[in-house]
């Protein structure tokens, strides 16, 4: 977005792994003598207590390539569209348990309700577009989690300019 | 001209593999002509493609079913996203 008074450097970083991730240390890092950004959220999402008492764990699967892009896609949006500095996004693949971290976004801003807004969108954002799917197993049986409508719904309020 | 094709999750399960090397005959220019052309293979694209909402991506980048395969390496075939 050349030209655009929005458009600025945002110090975007994605990481999809399977290692669990430390929200103080990785806080400390990217706030470390940063006297700019006021605004700091961290969203953490969490894999939710089983609905089925016999299930055991979930995998998480990917499309390696394209979820970095999409993921990195998604942040470039939130910085044309809000007044961000710096955004981190990790989410994790792989086997997790109830309780488990799955996703973190951290957005840094000047302004909190730009770091609110931009973190919130990123998380709707992701929900939808970034090729992430989750089997739950439960007794050597696996069975796919479907994906929910209100996730797509969720993305229609940042449709009609209400941020701004 | 040949297209790598990529399942993932539900659909990689019910097709037994997740990923084959095509060759796109006459006619399919589409990403909506290439599922009908895999689809009309049989069994077990067909069923794995049909009914539940199957999205597409070309060259890993999310399309539509008039996205143009032509000059594509890498065309994917997967369920909606469970992410976050």
């Amino acid at each position: 977005m050349s030209g655009s008074a929005k458009s600025h450097a945002c110090k975007i970083e994605i990481s999809v792994q399977e290692a669990d991730f430390d929200l103080g240390a990785l806080s400390n890092q990217w706030t470390d003598g940063d006297v700019e950004n006021g605004a700091q959220v961290m969203f953490v999402g969490r894999v939710r207590e089983f609905a089925q008492a016999n299930q055991q764990s979930m995998t998480l699967e990917h499309y390696p390539g394209m979820t970095e892009k999409a993921l990195r896609e998604t942040a470039d949006i939130a910085a044309e569209r809000w007044r961000i500095n710096k955004a981190l996004i990790i989410h994790r693949i792989g086997e997790l348990q109830p309780a488990d971290q799955i996703v973190l976004v951290m957005v840094l801003s000047g302004h909190r309700e730009d770091a609110f807004n931009a973190a919130w969108f990123i998380m709707d954002h992701l929900k939808t577009t970034a090729p992430f799917w989750k089997k739950e197993s439960a007794d050597g049986e696996g069975h796919w989690v479907d994906a929910k409508e209100s996730d797509d719904n969720a993305l229609t309020k940042w449709d009609n300019g209400s941020d701004s | 001209m040949s297209v790598k094709v990529v399942y993932f999750a539900r659909l990689r399960e019910a097709i037994g593999q997740s990923e084959e090397q095509v060759t796109l005959p006459e006619g399919v220019e589409t990403t909506g002509q290439l599922k009908e052309w895999l689809m009309a293979r049989g069994e077990p694209w067909a069923s794995a493609l049909s009914g539940k909402r199957v999205l597409v991506a070309v060259d890993q980048e999310h399309a539509g079913y008039d996205a143009s395969v032509k000059d594509a390496t890498e065309i994917a075939f997967f369920p909606p996203v469970t992410g976050g």
